[in-house]
């Protein structure tokens, strides 16, 4: 106990930098943003007045925020399970032993290294209505008089946006998978392979169990980068095509220029709050529920 | 029934000029019930060998028969064999029990049945009170019994096992090696076992297959090879503390390197090996005399009841009679 206790003093040293850098950019900013949450403003934003938390009830009740609410939600739905199975089907692949398979690991993680302002612009001009190659592609398969664009069409811009979003996120999610894939112990593929399991077998009963700490750990990561997806938005779309606004997400709510509540910074900050705990509750229902099912360690 | 041949077996790995020869030239039959020892340091083979019975590697020449069937080309689930790893492979997410089901399932055998497969063979190795937890709970003396309920569940033909005692304590390989040669006596399967440990060789093998660098040095039943050993690599890997090994021309001829055993390595007044004493091991049951002749370590079993030197004195050995290994100073191989 009294060696605990010395121990104090130097504890909270060191821990002084970390705590200092929570505090300063993560609980002040926080604490703030819900304060601010209750202010109730004016349409040009300087007259504001305190509204108490029913102004949260008053913001998520909103027919913007729930319209912003429903964007994300579809599109956390078009991207989180088409990522990660893709994600697994990449790193499956590019796990086996074959020659010159280190340049696909490569090709396979690059966007990686692609900020989302980059990959956006790939994406804008790969689906441009003139010269996108994949524009052309889908124009084939369905003519119209005036083809305006995957983005400009307020049924597919949503799908557009989650391609380019899957795509940018892909290479997150092989290079974690990649790694838990490497750390299976082989035995255990050759035990069962001689135990007579065929792949099929082997990746039901071997690989996806073991890797199923990380796959939860993706899962979750993915869930919330849908939920704050803003970069992409703002560059392909601006939260349009107008007046549908089928692409005008809580964060592109929040920050957007383009956004009905631009100038409004109580609800602006509401909403950030609102989306921080919709993040939260998503992560622990996804904790919680597969949590049981998911085996740690050995 | 169950005999494994292996006939002129060699596994390269890599090819062109990197290429690596793990086993070379291995011929050597297995009898059915036979609990065969592959014996040899890290690195001699002796596990590429197993896992080409197993059909975990391909051999680059040669073939792999169990029974009447040459098995090359045929699949693992298809040779009527199980293997027991090292590190147990256990599958971390499974109950004891599901493991011990896992290859019935994939053989697609009926819920009950496999029930009732799993817990004989879990009763064979004292598993019951463990069926319902998961190899993490579990120490590891059990971990290495359910990998053997996993490997007996099916009745293989064959058993293989890649030294499947060496992550265990010293007291625990101690009764698990008596547990296995009781084990093998109960069921009706053939034992290929591969282990770098001496002890075990000699202690549980009807034979013992002696490999280096691939080739095989010698067959015999651990007696034999502890006896008669076939070359100078067998007479001094088998047996602790190590053969004495003299320099050609120190004993007789300078063609021949001679091996005594320390058991028979006596000391003599009036001796013909001279040499200063190094070093004294009192072990209670014996004395263990480490002596200098001249550069060469002589090593000798002496009786604690009889007159042990001490540190710094010079003493004479003789050989007991009829005692000498002689080995061709060339090749290693056995001259008389």
């Amino acid at each position: 106990m009294n060696r605990r206790l010395r121990d104090v003093p130097w504890a909270i040293v060191m821990l002084l930098p970390s705590i200092a850098l929570i505090a300063v950019w993560t609980v002040y900013p926080l604490v703030k943003a819900i304060q601010k949450g209750h202010l109730r403003c004016d349409v040009t934003g300087t007259k504001c007045r305190d509204a108490g938390w029913g102004r949260y009830w008053d913001v998520f009740t909103s027919a913007e925020f729930q319209h912003a609410l429903g964007v994300s939600l579809k599109l956390m739905v078009l991207t989180v399970p088409v990522g990660l199975l893709l994600g697994i089907g990449l790193a499956v692949l590019a796990d086996k032993h074959l020659r010159g398979i280190g340049v696909f690991r490569t090709i396979f993680s690059s966007t990686v290294a692609t900020s989302v302002a980059v990959a956006s612009l790939v994406w804008f001009t790969l689906l441009q209505p003139q010269i996108g190659v994949f524009a052309d592609m889908f124009s084939g398969w369905f003519p119209v008089v005036k083809n305006p664009g995957l983005l400009n069409d307020a049924n597919t811009a949503l799908p557009a946006v989650a391609l380019s979003s899957i795509w940018a996120n892909l290479g997150f999610t092989f290079i974690i998978i990649t790694a838990a894939l490497q750390s299976v112990p082989r035995d255990l593929y050759e035990s069962a392979f001689v135990d007579g399991a065929g792949s099929v077998r082997r990746f039901t009963n071997v690989t996806i169990p073991m890797i199923a700490p990380t796959l939860l750990f993706v899962g979750v990561v993915l869930t919330t980068r849908a939920l704050q997806t803003y970069g992409e938005i703002a560059l392909l779309t601006g939260g349009g095509p107008n007046p549908e606004k089928p692409t005008t997400t809580i964060p592109y709510l929040i920050y957007g220029r383009n956004s009905l509540i631009s100038n409004d910074l109580g609800t602006k900050s509401a909403a950030a709050v609102l989306l921080f705990l919709l993040s939260l509750v998503l992560a622990l229902v996804q904790f919680r529920g597969l949590e049981k099912r998911v085996h740690y360690g050995r | 029934m169950a005999q494994v041949r292996l006939e002129h077996i060699t596994k390269r790995f890599g090819d062109g000029s990197e290429a690596v020869t793990a086993v070379d030239d291995v011929t050597l039959q297995i009898e059915h019930h036979e609990f065969m020892i592959l014996l040899g340091p890290s690195g001699c083979g002796k596990s590429t060998l197993l896992r080409m019975v197993a059909g975990l590697e391909d051999p680059t020449a040669g073939d792999v028969f169990i029974g009447d069937r040459r098995v090359n080309d045929v699949e693992p689930k298809q040779r009527d064999i199980a293997m027991v790893f090292q590190s147990y492979a256990l599958y971390p997410h499974k109950t004891v029990a599901a493991n011990i089901e896992f290859p019935l399932k994939v053989r697609g055998v009926g819920k009950a049945e496999r029930a009732a497969e799993a817990l004989r063979a879990a009763e064979v190795l004292g598993l019951e009170p463990q069926m319902k937890r998961k190899p993490g709970q579990l120490s590891g003396g059990q971990r290495q019994r359910v990998a053997l309920a996993r490997a007996i569940v099916r009745n293989p033909a064959v058993f293989l096992m890649d030294e499947p005692l060496s992550n265990l304590d010293a007291k625990l390989r101690g009764d698990t090696r008596a547990e296995l040669v009781d084990l093998h006596r109960r069921i009706d399967s053939t034992f290929l076992y591969v282990t770098h440990d001496q002890v075990e060789a000699m202690t549980m093998g009807s034979r013992v297959a002696v490999l280096s660098d691939g080739r095989l040095q010698q067959v015999g039943t651990p007696q034999e090879v502890y006896d008669r050993p076939a070359t100078a690599f067998v007479a001094q890997f088998i047996g602790t503390p190590p053969m004495n090994m003299l320099p050609p021309g120190m004993l007789g001829s300078d063609a021949v390197q001679v091996g005594i055993r320390p058991e028979h390595l006596r000391l003599t007044p009036g001796g013909e090996l001279h040499a200063i004493v190094k070093q004294v091991e009192h072990l209670g049951h014996e004395v263990l005399l480490f002596a200098d002749a001249n550069g060469t370590r002589l090593i000798s079993r002496l009786d604690p009841s009889s007159f042990v030197p001490e540190v710094g004195d010079p003493v004479a050995f003789d050989a007991e009679p009829g005692r000498l290994h002689r080995f061709d100073a060339t090749s290693g191989e056995r001259v008389s």
